[in-house]
């Protein structure tokens, strides 16, 4: 079973969001990249550019497939991890650490809308 | 869905924790964790394949050097010395390929052939069909296992493994050889573009050799790597760069054909005459992305507004830590095209499907 921590914020298309100082970082889950395999590459959205909520924002490429990156919430897109160009692999090792992207959210009460950590269990479980 | 069918080492790649799939109805290790590792470990070091699924088959009789003459595209008659391996092409009256395979020539009148497991059914009963009026027998050999151990330090663990009189012969194995010995059938081939052995024993001793390999640090991997590995090598895939609709002239095989003696009358051959009057189409070669991203299997070809041709398998090259492909292009395309992936086009470079030998790479 992957790990799906507990003070994580979940979307069902298995990226994790963490909010900090009213900013949300974005990842892909555990289960997420297990699926993947070994990723390649990244490809990350551009800083300044305004998302929507399940908006595309970016690729992830492994040996097996690409994958799009969808925004869980709507925003702008104010930060991106820049370290993932020269290490894809940080994203098998430590999901949860390595982020993709940081959103400035439109709306403070879109975090409501996401799955807490039982309830994406649920969602990777019926998968 | 019919259950999957499972090697001897089944139980093992469970318990070793591998990532298991669906191959043409075996199922078998896609990687144990990582298969960029297990890649990197057969190009530096040593790793093994369990390939039992593959399909084993003896031949012996007195009319098998005339069979083998008509039903493979490459001659066994180019096999000179007891033990000597040959790839081939097996083809259909239409010059497409039905299977490729290995032929070990084991003396007198006997052969072992390696075949693809996905085509099982198909070649077995093409190769039964033209054995009619002949003195010769096709024996399939279930109990066979199989491993590929692999790498530059893979001969020195599986002669470590032997007893030493079997050593003492093993060791003098030429690449492309195999010699029977009393722990099984020992070949120096494979499918990564490295040295190794492909050792084929009982069943029954698949899961001890597998084993005592692992105690020598030899790497498990699965078919995640064994698809990058001969990928580099610019090995090609049966199903996916060639089928039957296909001759060996459009899959950069033309090296396979023996079409001397013109009198070797081969199944396929008349068309492959044929083809080579008109000139071949199509031809098959080595891509490199000029950029990010992965290439993949079906991605379209261009030119302009021309569309050039396919890729056949592509992938990411854990050598280069770039994206590699071999793909299916028109013959008249010689520098670069343009591959579209996900919308976007990106430029390539075209060259021979060659990219890693021996642990370096290959300029395109």
């Amino acid at each position: 079973m992957s790990e799906i921590p507990a003070d994580l914020k979940y979307s069902k298309s298995h990226e994790w969001v963490r909010e900090e100082g009213g900013m949300i970082t974005v990842g892909i889950t555990d289960h997420a990249q297990e699926l993947l395999g070994d990723i390649v590459f990244v490809e990350l959205p551009e800083v300044g550019g305004e998302i929507d909520l399940d908006g595309e924002c970016g690729v992830i490429e492994s040996v097996k497939a690409a994958s799009d990156l969808y925004a869980p919430m709507a925003g702008e897109i104010v930060e991106v991890n820049e370290a993932l160009a020269d290490s894809p692999e940080s994203i098998n090792e430590t999901p949860y650490d390595a982020w993709v992207f940081r959103i400035k959210p439109t709306s403070s009460d879109a975090l409501e809308q996401l799955l807490d950590a039982a309830a994406y269990t649920e969602v990777v479980e019926a998968e | 869905m019919a259950e999957l069918k499972k090697t001897v080492l089944n139980e093992t790649h469970h318990q070793a924790g591998a990532r298991m799939v669906d191959f043409s109805g075996w199922e078998m290790p896609l990687n144990y964790g990582s298969q960029v590792d297990e890649h990197h470990q057969v190009r530096e070091k040593a790793g093994m394949f369990d390939v039992s699924h593959m399909v084993v088959t003896d031949l012996f009789g007195t009319d098998s050097k005339s069979y083998l003459q008509r039903l493979l595209a490459n001659d066994v008659a180019r096999l000179k010395s007891p033990g000597k391996a040959l790839y081939s092409c097996m083809l259909n009256e239409q010059g497409g390929v039905i299977d490729d395979l290995i032929i070990y020539w084991m003396g007198d009148d006997r052969y072992r052939i390696v075949t693809n497991a996905a085509t099982r059914t198909v070649d077995l009963a093409w190769m039964q069909q033209q054995l009619s009026g002949l003195d010769a027998q096709l024996l399939e050999q279930p109990e066979v296992a199989m491993v590929a151990v692999q790498g530059p330090e893979a001969r020195e663990a599986v002669l470590g493994w032997l007893s030493e009189s079997s050593r003492e012969i093993v060791e003098l194995l030429e690449r492309f050889f195999a010699v029977e010995v009393k722990e099984g059938f020992i070949a120096r081939t494979g499918y990564t573009g490295e040295d190794g052995f492909e050792v084929m024993l009982d069943a029954a001793d698949a899961v001890s050799f597998w084993q005592a390999m692992v105690a020598t640090g030899v790497f498990p991997c699965g078919l995640g790597a064994r698809d990058t590995l001969r990928l580099e090598a610019g090995m090609m895939l049966y199903g996916s760069d060639m089928d039957t609709d296909t001759t060996p002239l459009e899959s950069a095989l033309g090296w396979t054909l023996a079409l001397e003696p013109g009198d070797r009358d081969f199944i396929g051959r008349g068309r492959l005459e044929q083809q080579k009057n008109e000139g071949v189409k199509r031809k098959l070669v080595g891509l490199l992305l000029e950029g990010k991203g992965v290439m993949r299997s079906h991605q379209k070809l261009l030119v302009g507004d021309r569309e050039v041709g396919e890729i056949t398998s592509g992938g990411f090259s854990p050598t280069l830590n770039r994206s590699i492909a071999i793909a299916r292009i028109a013959a008249d395309i010689v520098e670069g095209c343009e591959v579209e992936m996900r919308g976007r086009r990106i430029p390539v470079l075209i060259g021979r499907p060659l990219f890693v030998r021996d642990g370096k790479p290959v300029n395109i």
